[in-house]
């Protein structure tokens, strides 16, 4: 006769101490693992470590305070993010083409990058002309930026541009909007870019305005932006270029949180309602290939921005405390050598992305460490998304790490460590202050050479550079996508052609009343960025007549 | 190879760009590697670095680019010639395609590295180029 089935007993007592022994025993050598952000990683996280006690408090649901678990209901099994590719390249004209193209094979809204010289400042006809196009599209003018946006439905596509103070490509967007009959009420997107301390801190965009100038008309913008465009975006608060720079995850979240706080002290300051302008807060990460580490950080940053809206900024609305943001993969993780390898990495770090709960994702063409992306490389990185949505179901299941013993661990102790450098420049008198003094710029150089020390030493792998390198022929590379230096020398004989053709005595005016504005504490100098776009005023006519009014931003030598 | 007197070198960035993440690791590097640096921010006229080199007397100009200011190099070539620094070793880091490179050392630039090089090879190259340099000054 056989004895009844016993379920046998799995766990017994003294088990975590026996593999606790056995594990010391067999790992050897185990250095101990620190992360980026310089917090030391376990080999095992159990319930003594995280025991789902405070679930509501620290958790809670989707949608739900503190939105550690993500900022809407459904999250990405309702609405998955919007697929939103960076692009720019050459004219207005390749710029749509390019777009269009994009759309037609899954992107589901509109993102422009200004050439460099726009960044800097000026028009076409002010810089080098070999530079011209090569890193973003010429945007110069309304003209310009109706034609990069031709066959597109300006009312029901959301634009992101990277458009630093003082915002001249809303300003054309608006006046190309107001010529076609499209309301700028109906006109949605995001100021990418309009952070001006990120660009103090990273040097990626020129700031063409001295800073105390560059705070006044982000205000003025956010101002303008919540009367007058109300689903547009006016800041999105920027780590992205912090953590490029060499920031650590912790570090890129906490400057970039510390920011935010400084923008909406302004605002209030102001006389703002937080309520009107925080719902329109955006946020811009970089996701780096430390997986878990940018889980961990997006999490933990949704709950401590939940917290401080409501406890610090005295906001009500629950719109006001959702911490929205996009990533893009980081394009510093990627590599020259052997770049198809870049699809891996671009794989892994959109993934982090979206268990992190992003909003909308840019993934970085796999041959970003070569040159400006190519047409393929382009369609590769759009296909990603679709895979890792559409074949992986990445989206079936909300917050998917959550109750992670290691992920919510870790979620608390980058919650601690960021919170412990927000205290830092909070006790060196705010994000402005830490930016004037160099304090932050310090502080992302080190962690920058910090990091390349552990690449040179090995102690970080970077495969095909420091392991596992392989032979490469050279030059069997696809051809690049470089504009036309025809195509880009009509371009620009057509603007000069166009700039002589205007009413001098409109444009003289327009940017008369802008400067007014400037010298004006009462004024609002978006509103005359605005109406000199209407009136036909040039990018580097409106920036450098403020770069007069408002002093130039210089840079400081910190290594 | 060691010199008596340590590399100066330059590390400044041209044009519009200013990403400057890898301009300020090279420069913290080299200066620990005990080089005399001297090293601008980004967005800088390119007579003004030849003023600089010119009047700081340098070895060596690195010049960083991540986006494509590298394109305007040749300028910078050509400008350096015609102040009498043509024996200057003007080096090129960041991301620059192959045919750019190519294009680069025609110009005249002395090496191009790439995303990927180590610090030390780059300031061992610098020790390598400068006794060259200021052996070709002083014949000059």
């Amino acid at each position: 006769m056989n004895k009844p089935l016993e379920s046998p007993r799995l766990a017994e007592a003294g088990s975590r101490e026996r593999w606790e022994t056995e594990s010391a025993a067999q790992i050897g050598d185990d250095r101990p693992v620190v992360n980026r952000s310089g917090i030391p990683i376990a080999p095992l996280y159990t319930p003594c470590d995280w025991d789902g006690s405070g679930y509501d408090e620290a958790l809670g649901y989707p949608g739900q305070p503190p939105y550690t678990r993500g900022i809407y209901a459904t999250m990405h099994r309702g609405r998955t993010w919007t697929q939103r590719q960076l692009i720019g390249l050459g004219t207005p004209a390749d710029y749509n083409a390019r777009l269009l193209d994009l759309i037609a094979h899954g992107s589901t809204a509109v993102s422009l990058i200004p050439c460099n010289s726009v960044f800097r400042g000026y028009d076409m006809d002010e810089v080098h002309e070999e530079l011209l196009g090569t890193c973003g599209t010429v945007v110069n003018s309304a003209e310009h930026m109706g034609r990069a946006l031709e066959g597109i439905d300006l009312a029901r596509t959301s634009c992101a541009m990277n458009d630093p103070s003082p915002f001249t490509l809303l300003a054309f967007l608006l006046a190309a909007a107001k010529r076609r009959g499209v309301p700028w009420s109906a006109i949605s997107g995001t100021s990418n870019q309009s952070d001006c301390l990120s660009h103090y801190v990273a040097n990626h965009m020129f700031f063409r305005i001295a800073l105390p100038g560059a705070r006044r008309v982000l205000v003025d913008h956010i101002d303008f932006c919540n009367r007058q465009v109300p689903k547009w975006n006016p800041l999105s608060v920027v780590g992205q270029h912090m953590q490029q720079a060499g920031a650590t995850p912790a570090e890129a979240m906490a400057f970039t949180l510390s920011s935010a706080i400084q923008y909406a002290q302004d605002c209030l300051a102001r006389g703002m309602d937080p309520d009107a302008f925080l719902p329109r807060f955006t946020f811009f990460f970089d996701v780096s290939i430390s997986f878990f580490e940018e889980i961990a950080k997006f999490r933990a940053g949704r709950r401590i921005w939940a917290r401080v809206a409501r406890e610090r900024l005295g906001a009500r609305d629950p719109r006001s405390w959702r911490f929205k943001f996009h990533g893009q993969t980081s394009g510093v993780d990627l590599t020259r050598q052997q770049p198809l390898n870049n699809v891996a990495r671009v794989a892994v770090q959109a993934m982090a992305g979206i268990f992190g709960g992003l909003q909308s994702l840019h993934t970085d063409a796999y041959d970003e460490a070569l040159s400006t992306p190519t047409d393929g490389a382009a369609r590769v990185a759009v296909a990603t998304q679709n895979i890792l949505r559409e074949e992986a179901h990445l989206t079936d299941v909300i917050d998917p790490l959550g109750g992670s013993y290691y992920v919510e661990t870790l979620t608390d102790r980058m919650e601690t460590e960021i919170l412990r450098i927000m205290k830092l420049v909070e006790d060196a008198g705010g994000m402005y202050r830490a930016v004037e003094s160099g304090l932050v710029q310090r502080m992302v150089g080190e962690s920058a050479r910090r990091f390349q020390a552990k690449v040179e030493s090995g102690e970080q792998t970077v495969v095909g550079v420091n392991r596992y390198q392989v032979e490469e022929p050279a030059g069997v590379r696809e051809p690049l996508a470089k504009p036309d230096p025809a195509v880009m020398r009509a371009h620009l004989e057509s603007f000069k052609a166009w700039k002589a053709a205007r009413s001098p005595a409109a444009v003289v005016r327009a940017l008369d009343v802008l400067a007014a504005a400037a010298q004006d504490r009462t004024a609002n100098v978006f509103e005359q960025v605005v109406a000199a776009a209407e009136a036909g005023c040039t990018h580097g006519e409106i920036c450098g007549r403020l770069r007069r009014e408002l002093g130039f931003g210089h840079v400081q030598a910190i290594v | 190879m060691t010199t008596e007197v340590p590399p100066k070198v330059l590390v400044t960035k041209i044009g519009f760009d200013g990403h400057d993440r890898g301009s300020r690791v090279v420069a913290a590097h080299l200066r620990d590697a005990g080089m005399e640096v001297i090293y601008t921010p980004p967005w800088q006229e390119i007579p003004a670095v030849v003023k600089l080199a010119l009047e700081e007397d340098v070895d060596v100009i690195g010049i960083s680019s991540l986006a494509t200011d590298h394109l305007i190099v040749p300028k910078l070539m050509d400008a350096l010639r015609a102040a009498g620094l043509g024996e200057v070793a003007v080096i090129v880091g960041g991301i620059v395609p192959d045919a750019d490179e190519a294009m680069l050392l025609k110009s005249g630039v002395a090496r191009v590295f790439h995303p990927g090089a180590a610090l030390e090879e780059i300031a061992q190259y610098i020790r390598d180029v400068t006794p060259k340099v200021r052996a070709s000054r002083a014949t000059a």
